[in-house]
């Protein structure tokens, strides 16, 4: 399944702060509960899940069914997804494409029909 | 105009497909001609050094591109199959093997209603090969983003 634009932008907007990267950083490490997150980080218990409840939005973590507990997990692959190769070809292709559009447009621009040409 | 899909065929391929609102000869000579070429390939902030494609079986091509920074970008390769203005196939070798080996490329040109409709297709040496791409300079920039986030877990912020 491919990312989304709209996917990626949700992803980005999650990652753009420096805490919910590092909780990420700290889940990529294994599950952790809220009040296992919330001790190296020095901010209160809703801080902190108001940042989780981002995380969730964007895909990029779930919380396990496990009774109390509810472990905050990892989602690795939306992360894939906006860090990785295929969104850096998509890109590059995007761009040329879209310059190649004006191009052909310039080119009919000036060129005769189609069918006489050459 | 549909947007640009990718999808993975196998795993050694990615296909890219899009259509253009113009007719397929025009789309292909904007594919085999260089001073056409250099007007749309790659990001507009990359200009073209070296802009060489001898458009026939057996021909060779050779692109070199600058980027914002100074950083220049080789690849070239032999294309093997030309036809005019349907279907072209071509080897590719970036200078710093970025693709881990050479690539097969095509590229299919269909015309329906004065629309074309381009679909390339780059077929990898190995899957690994295809998942890699980890050295481009795009990649750097995400390792740079994770050195960051190796210092901020060293000093996690105070609020």
């Amino acid at each position: 399944m491919l990312p989304s634009s709209s996917q990626l932008d949700l992803t980005f907007a999650a990652l753009a702060d420096p805490t919910r990267r590092a909780i990420l950083a700290r889940l990529a490490e294994g599950d952790a509960t809220v009040n296992e997150l919330v001790a190296p980080f020095d901010m209160s218990q809703p801080a902190i899940s108001r940042h989780l409840k981002v995380l969730e939005t964007a895909g990029l973590v779930s919380r396990r069914q496990d009774a109390q507990r509810r472990p905050v997990h990892i989602e690795a692959l939306p992360l894939a997804d906006a860090v990785g190769w295929l969104e850096t070809y998509r890109k590059f292709w995007e761009t040329s494409y879209e310059r190649l559009d004006g191009l052909l447009a310039e080119l009919q621009s000036f060129a005769p029909k189609s069918d006489q040409k050459n | 105009m549909q947007p640009l899909s990718i999808t993975l065929p196998s795993d050694r391929e990615i296909q890219v497909t899009r259509s253009f609102a113009a007719p397929a000869d025009l789309v292909f000579d904007c594919w085999t001609i260089p001073a056409l070429i250099r007007r749309w390939l790659g990001p507009a902030d990359w200009v073209f050094i070296t802009c060489e494609f001898d458009a026939r079986v057996g021909g060779k091509y050779r692109f070199v591109t600058r980027g914002p920074d100074g950083f220049e970008m080789g690849s070239g390769g032999t294309i093997t199959e030309f036809i005019r203005p349907e279907w072209m196939k071509s080897t590719e070798l970036y200078d710093m093997d970025w693709t881990g080996g050479e690539t097969i490329n095509s590229n299919r040109f269909t015309e329906v209603d004065g629309i074309t409709t381009s679909v390339l297709t780059v077929l990898y040496a190995t899957r690994e090969a295809r998942d890699g791409a980890r050295a481009t300079p795009m990649a750097e920039g995400m390792e740079m983003g994770f050195k960051r986030l190796d210092e901020l877990l060293e000093n996690p912020p105070a609020y």
